[in-house]
Parts: structure tokens; sequence; C-alpha cells
């Protein structure tokens, strides 16, 4: 079939399916996501899946993860397992609130949604539409902008439940988030869970993600997470991807950040088949900063892609985007980043770089880092670098005695450091570098694949 | 700084373009429009063998399929192709006459733009193809250069005497599917320059080819084609300048390079085409293909531009570097002042191994102009051990103006070392502060501060055009910055 009716093809079964389940999501939903979806869907209808016509989809074929035949869930499924079990996936000395998301539904292994002392609510979207429809829906669809992306347009009119975190103004503590997103299924299975995450005035959030699939089945996941930060609001978030090489992650998260507001989003992809990463920052308070970070260590057929966008909105902002990739096997990888510094955002400092290792000669890595500026007072630089360890870094090593591939496996180490470096939560920090530094030697075993489920490090 | 710097960045935004006058001349011209009846009629005025009319109506038909590419980030108005008229040539001039045949109003108007048609007043070696609207006028020093073998003429004279390298390499590097410009372009082309090196011949003089659009309402469609046999060298200069109108004016051109083994090819321009007024009203529309090949081992191609004039500047030239240690280079300023656009870089394709490629690119912005670059480096699957090195830079004259950086990087091979780096600010007020404080005026110290940020640039041309080029960037920025 050629590829445009294929995608032709495609789009009209999502939208059919979108039509023959309405009444069922209407019915199960809040209004707040009701009120949205029509809108959602009639801009899916034109958008549709992108494919490569649109540039910045032009590095990974998305319609092509669409077209095997997934099971799509409109209702929860109950799906049963032991939360001890998924312990070993946790971060061992880090105390954290636990929220488990089980193929895109919140698992009740605490309250549906909780308030914490200090204020602060986490649990169940589809249950905060529920009790807080007001708070939501000040910030529901606000960021996530549906008429730009076909992905977002599908995933918002779709949307029913994900994860939900409200932080107070001027509250906020060291104690972190953990949201941990599980495929589980005896089926392939297709996900789209919707996140918000308002962090108000003054307060200071941390949120860590896992992303861990727990049966070798094929899964889908096209998620949207929305984040506000309000004045002088601090996030730290943290994203760890690490699901088997059968799953596809279509991941877009928008950062909305008000005045002299602080925010690091930090990705972190070890397992996984194709990721398409998107992380949307507006600027859109004086004084705002922004660090997005990335770092994909992929090899076999992996594909990973990131495209971020920060919009310097308002004056004197900061933004550093810096994304490190090593490649091996015949993974592949690209890297679209763009800064627009908007007419009367004088004074901005923005940085982006991106550079990548390619360990074989068939891992391939295309990149484009894109500025576009209309206010003169700025300092904006961004750089790309694709190349291949130092053999002179080897060789010294070498001479001081330490084999050739631990000189390869702590010079990379060394490339990718500089990512984790940023982690600000001590036991998360030393675990992802653990984990980075076993899925380097090639030691991060994928659970998931292998039918004896031992998961001892995931 | 601002109370002085505002009075001084007017002066040196405002300044006039020099090369605005038209001279009167009269002209053939096919009428208004576009369709294959106009092709075969500027075929036919051209006398041209069957095989080239050919090669023109299948662009033609090729064309008609196409759609004006939307990428770039330029904001063009629609541009109406049958309000165009394609064929103008000034009257009086005979197709292969001497310097007594050129008519007295073209010597004058090619004086006044400074470029001497006549051989004895030439001071230095430049050997010069002047084009006027739609054909050659003249090319200087064809006799001398024959004698080395070399072929320097208008495009039209090589049809004619040399069919069978013009069959082999027009359409080569560029064939005429490229792009919606090319194909246009491959339609309704009038003239140009070809240059042929033969092996071993090291070109004793600059070529240059010195394009004018006189004539109102045209569009300039020229291609130049230059292939340096074994061993080869040549330098070649391009320059072109336009009257001042209020309409827009469309030139589409073309220009191919084909360098063989060992090989070296270094093409300059220095664009001043009318770049509109003050506010946006008139200037041409530049859109441009330009493409070199590496073919031989061991071969160069060297790009340099200065981009000062038109009012939309859409050009991309480039070098597949095929053979194997082949090298490609690409030294770019572009100012936009006013109201001007462009959308400028180049693309580098490595095939061969240990192939190299340095781009550096100088963007200047002042005024409400946009300055893109954007380029594309790509290391195929073969190219052991290619290296890029690219160097992007922009400098903001103003609050209303736009610096944009666009790279496209596309690596398929691990011993590929490609490295990018983009800078964009605007002139440090400390830098500004350092010149006065040594009692160099703002003005000067503007100037200074650009000429010395497009040094890099500036060093890679012809001496004569370097000279040029520098007194160009400071009368574009006249008044937003010296």
């Amino acid at each position: 079939m050629e590829p445009v009716s294929e995608k032709i093809t495609l789009d009209n079964q999502l939208a059919d399916w979108y039509f023959s389940n309405r009444d069922l999501l209407m019915s199960s939903s809040s209004s707040v996501f009701n009120s949205v979806r029509p809108a959602a869907m009639e801009s899916f209808r034109k958008l549709g899946i992108p494919d490569a016509s649109f540039e910045n989809y032009k590095s990974t074929n998305i319609p092509k993860i669409f077209l095997s035949p997934l099971n799509r869930y409109i209702e929860e499924k109950k799906i049963l397992f032991s939360v001890d079990d998924l312990f070993h996936c946790d971060i061992p000395e880090l105390d954290t609130e636990l929220v488990l998301i089980v193929n895109g539904w919140f698992y009740e292994n605490r309250p549906r949604l909780q308030v914490l002392p200090g204020g602060m609510i986490v649990g169940s979207m589809a249950e905060a539409a529920r009790q807080y429809p007001d708070l939501i829906k000040a910030h529901y669809s606000k960021y996530a902008d549906y008429e730009k992306d076909g992905l977002v347009a599908l995933n918002t009119a779709f949307a029913q439940d994900g994860t939900f975190i409200y932080v107070p103004r001027g509250a906020g503590s060291d104690r972190a988030v953990q949201i941990v997103n599980v495929l589980l299924s005896p089926e392939d299975l297709f996900v789209q869970h919707r996140n918000l995450v308002i962090v108000e005035e003054g307060a200071t959030a941390r949120v860590v993600v896992c992303d861990h699939s727990l049966s070798a089945r094929q899964f889908l996941t096209n998620s949207v997470t929305e984040i506000y930060l309000g004045p002088n609001a601090h996030l730290d978030y943290v994203k760890l991807q690490n699901e088997n090489d059968n799953c596809n992650q279509i991941s877009t998260s928008f950062v909305h950040q008000e005045r002299a507001s602080d925010a690091i989003f930090n990705t972190i992809t070890l397992h996984g088949g194709m990721i398409r990463n998107n992380v949307y920052t507006c600027l859109n308070g004086e004084g705002a900063s922004n660090q997005t970070l990335g770092l994909s260590l992929v090899d076999e057929t992996q594909h990973i892609d990131s495209y971020t966008f920060v919009d310097h909105a308002a004056p004197n902002c900061t933004s550093n985007q810096n994304f490190k990739y090593i490649l091996d096997d015949k993974a592949t990888a690209a890297f679209t980043g763009r800064i627009l510094v908007q007419p009367n955002a004088q004074k901005t400092l923005a940085y982006q770089t991106n550079n990548n290792i390619l360990m074989t000669s068939d891992a391939r890595v295309s990149t484009k880092p894109q500025l576009e500026i209309y206010a003169d007072d700025v300092k904006c630089s961004h750089g790309a670098t694709v190349g291949q360890l130092d053999p002179m870094a080897i060789f010294y090593l070498q001479s001081r005695g330490i084999s050739v591939r631990e000189a390869r496996l702590l010079l990379m180490y060394a490339f990718g450091h500089e990512i984790l470096g940023k982690i600000s939560v001590e036991p998360l920090r030393e675990r992802l570098s653990d984990l980075v530094d076993k899925r380097l030697r090639g030691e991060l075993s994928r659970c998931n694949s292998c039918p004896l489920h031992c998961q001892e490090t995931c | 700084m601002n109370g002085d710097q505002d009075p001084i960045l007017k002066q040196v935004t405002q300044g006039e373009y020099k090369y605005g006058f038209v001279t009167d001349l009269e002209n053939d011209a096919l009428p208004k429009g576009l369709n294959e009846e106009i092709v075969r009629r500027i075929s036919a005025k051209k006398e041209e063998p069957e095989w080239l009319l050919e090669i023109r109506l299948k662009a033609f038909r090729y064309w008609l399929t196409m759609k004006t590419p939307e990428w770039a980030h330029l904001k063009i108005p629609p541009i109406d192709y049958q309000d165009i008229i394609y064929y103008s040539a000034p009257k009086s001039n005979k197709p292969t006459g001497g310097f007594e045949d050129v008519d007295p109003e073209l010597l004058k108007t090619f004086d006044k733009l400074g470029i001497p048609l006549n051989e004895q007043k030439h001071l230095s070696g430049f050997a010069v193809d002047a084009v006027m609207d739609s054909i050659s006028v003249k090319t200087t020093f064809k006799e001398s250069l024959g004698e080395l073998g070399i072929i320097f003429s208008s495009f039209s004279d090589a049809v004619r005497e040399h069919p069978d390298l013009i069959k082999k390499y027009m359409g080569s590097v560029v064939p005429y599917r490229d792009n919606f410009y090319a194909a246009l372009n491959s339609a309704v082309f009038s003239d140009g320059s070809f240059v042929y090196i033969p092996k071993g011949v090291r070109c004793p003089m600059e070529l240059s080819t010195y394009f004018r659009i006189n004539a109102a309402n045209t569009g300039q469609f020229e291609r130049t084609l230059i292939v340096a046999e074994e061993g080869a060298y040549v330098s070649y200069l391009e320059g072109c300048t336009a009257p001042m109108r209020d309409e827009n004016q469309l030139h589409a051109a073309i220009v191919e390079i084909i360098a063989h083994t060992d090989a070296e090819v270094k093409y300059s321009t220095v664009q001043n085409w009318y770049p509109g007024d003050k506010n946006g009203k008139g200037g041409i529309f530049n859109f441009v293909t330009k493409r070199g090949i590496c073919l031989g081992d061991r071969s160069k191609i060297s790009w340099t531009q200065v981009e000062t004039g038109s009012a939309v500047t859409w050009k991309y030239p480039s070098c597949i570097l095929r053979g194997e240690s082949s090298v490609g280079e690409f030294y770019s300023v572009a100012v936009t002042n006013n109201y001007q656009q462009a959308d400028t870089g180049t693309k580098m394709i490595h095939i061969g191994k240990n192939t190299r490629s340095t781009i550096v690119s100088k963007g200047i912005s002042a005024g409400k102009g946009q300055n893109s670059y954007r380029g594309l480096v790509r290391v195929t699957k073969n190219a052991d051990n290619a290296r890029n090195y690219s160097q992007c830079d922009s400098l903001l004259l103003g609050d209303q103006c736009g610096a944009h950086t666009f790279p496209y990087i596309e690596v398929d091979n691990e011993t590929a070392v490609v490295e990018h780096e983009a800078t964009t600010s605007k002139i440090g007020e400390d830098q500004i502060f350092y010149c006065n404080q040594r009692g160099i005026d703002t003005e000067t110290a503007i100037g200074l501060i650009v000429n010395g940020y497009a040094r890099e640039v500036l060093n890679k041309l012809p001496m004569e055009f370097a000279v040029e080029a520098q007194k160009l960037l400071q009368i574009s920025l006249e008044g937003s910055v010296g």
C-alpha cells in the first residue's frame, strides 16, 4: 500500500474508533475532559498521525508504529499483580510517594486521590477532575496545543486517566513523587495517559517518572503531560524510560513557566523500541529558567528521537538544553531542538547542545539544532557534534594500565555523567548512575523480554 | 549608549543603493508570460540546436507539475509567473562582435559599474563576461585565454562552439528536476557563462561574470557551468546589480561546477542586487541553485559569498564530495537590512572517503531584516573519516530584526567527525566602549567590529573583491552600523 493511503486509512481508523466509543468515553469521564474532546478530535481529523511530510517528524516513522493491530482500551481492565513485585523496580533508599499507573490507569495501591500533609494532592487524574473540576479546568489543555500536533490531539480526544499532582502555594517537601508507568497485559496494547502537574507560586516539587513494561507484548504509549509552574516555583522532573524493545513510546510534555520559576526536565532513556520525546517549554514570565536535558543509551534496532522547543516569551529568561546520545549496533537517533526568542524577550540567555557518539558503522544520527531569534539583546548559541571516543584518551588510559574495554566504558560513563550530574536527589542520582553504568556494560537485562521475569535490575 | 547609537544606526542603514540607475537601451524582448510557445521562441532566438530545446521543454513540462517551495523561513508574496518577461536583450548587441561592436551605451553602463570591458583599461588580471538582462554582452580576454586551451565564453556561444561539453555536463549536477526554480531556469534560461579549464592548466587570471538586470518587468535566468579537468585550477567571481524599481523582479539562476581529480575551483560571489527601498518596496527575488561536484579524488570546491542585496535571497551553494579526500568549503557573509530576507546556507554531502568540509557563515541583521542560515551536512555510509566543521554566527543590530539558524546534520558513518556551533548576539557594549575609550567614535567602532566579524570570510575573497565587499558591507549597513 502507498504510504499516503496507509496514513489516511490509519487516521480514519482512529477517528472511527473515537466515534464508536464516544458515548462510553463521555459517560465515564468528567466534563473537564469531555468539553475539549470534540475540538481535539476535529483537530486530529485535520492533522492526522504525523508522517514524514511533517518537518518535525521527518526522522521518525510514526505511522509505522501505529500500524500493528493493537487492542485499544477504552474501559479500564483490572490487571491484578502484587505491588511487592514492583518494588524491585523502585529506587532503593529513596523515600517517595509512589503512584502506580498500569496501562495508563491509576492503580489502587493507595487512595485514588490523597491530600498529603502540607496540602499537596497526589493521585488519579480522572478522580481529580471529578473532585476539583475548577482547578483542573484552569490548566487542563491550556498548554498542550492540540491544534498543532495530531498526537496531542489524539491523546486529548481519548484522555481519561493518568497522574495528577498539585502543590499548593509555598508548599513542598524534599520527598519526591514517584510515578511508575507499568505496561502489563496479556495482549498487545495501546495506552494513552494524560498527566497534569501544577506547582503553585513559591512551591517546590520533585517528580520521578519511571516507564516500565512487565510483559513481553507490543505496547504503544502516546502520553501527554502538562506542567504548570507558578511564580517562583521549582520543579525537578526526571523521567526514566526503560521498557522492552517491543514498546514504542511517544511522550509529549508541555512545561509552562511563570516569573522566576525554575525547572529541570531530565529524560534518561535506557531501553525501549521506537521512542519519541517531545518537550515544549514556554518561559512566560520574566526571569524564569529552564534546563531540558536528555541522555540516551541505545543499541540493537532502537530508535530515539527527541524534539525540544523552548519558547522565550518573556525577557531575562535562561534556558539550557543538553542532549547526549550513545548509539551502538544498528540504533538510530534524531534530535531536533528549537529556541524561539520572541521580539520582546530581551536579555535572553539560551543554550542548546547535542552530542553524539557512534559506536558502530550501522548506527545513524541526524541532528537539527535550531535558533529562531527576534530580539537583539540576547546571547544564544547552539552546538552539535557527532564523533567517536577519543583514541588519544583511550590510549592514555591504557598507558595507565586500564584495559581498552574499561577505558571505553570510563569515557562513555564520563560522557553521560554531565547529564546525570544534574539530578538533584542524591539516591536517585546514584541509582541512575549505577543503571547507566550497568547499561553500558550490557549487564542491564531486558528483563521483560526474558520469560523468567527475574527483574533483578529494573 | 543607545542615544548615541540610534542616529548612527539610522545613518548607516539608510545608505543609498549606488547602482540603482537605469540605462536607456532599446530592448528586444519577448512578450510577458510563460508557455511552451515562449520557451520555443527563446530557444529559436538563440538559434539553439534541437537537443537543447528538448531539455527546455522537458524542464518546462516538469515545472508545471511543481509547487513553489515554502519551507524556507521567508515571507514571499505570490509571484505571478505570467507577469514576467522571460527574454529581453539589449537590441544593438551583435552576437559575436568584438569590442568595437558593443553599444557605447552598454560600455558606459559597465564603466559606471566599475567593470571596464575595454581590455586595455584592465589593470589586474581579470577576464570579464558581462551579462545584461538575458544575454552576454561581451567576454574579455577570450583570445589570450584560448591560447592556454581555456574556454571562457557566454553560454550561448559555448552551445554553438562546444556542444559536446555542454551536452555532457549541463544538468549533471543540477538536473532540471532538482527544484522549482531549477526547473524554471532550465526551461527559460537565456545566457550565462561557460568555463572549461583543460587538464593541468592553472588559469592565470580571475574569471568573472558581471550580471546586470536593466529592463523592467523582466526576470533574469542565467546559468553558469564550470568544468575543471584533472589538476586544473580556476578562481571565478560573480557580481550583480540591478536598477531601483518599485516592483519586485525575479532572478533564478543555476550554477554548476565539476571538479575532476586534483582540480580546484574557487567560486566567489558578491551579490548586490537591488534590495528594495527602506520600506521594503521593490527589490530582487533571488532564487539560486548553486552546486558543485568534486568528482575526482583530491579535488576541491570552495564557495565564498557576500550577500548584501536582494529583497529575498534563497540560495544554498552546495558541494557533493564524491572523490576520495575531496574538500568542500563554504564561506558566507549575509547582510539583511530594512525589510530584506535571506535564507541561505549550504549542503555538504560526503560520499567519498576522507572527505572534508568547512562551513563558516556570518549573518548580520539590521532594521527589520530576517536572516536565516539553513544547511545540511550529510555523511553517507561509505564516507569513512569524513570531517566537517561548521560555524554559524549571527549578529543582531537592532531590536526588530531576526537571526535564525537551521542546521541539519545526518551522519551514517561511525568514523565521521561532525561539529556544528552557532552563536547569536548583538555587538557588545563593552567592545564599543573599549573603542570609544581609545578615541574611536561609535560609528567607526561598529564598522570595525562588523568588519572584524566578517573578516574570516572576506579574507577568502580575491583582493579586489575583498575591498569591494568591505565597502559594500559598510554601505549596506550604513546608518544601522558602520
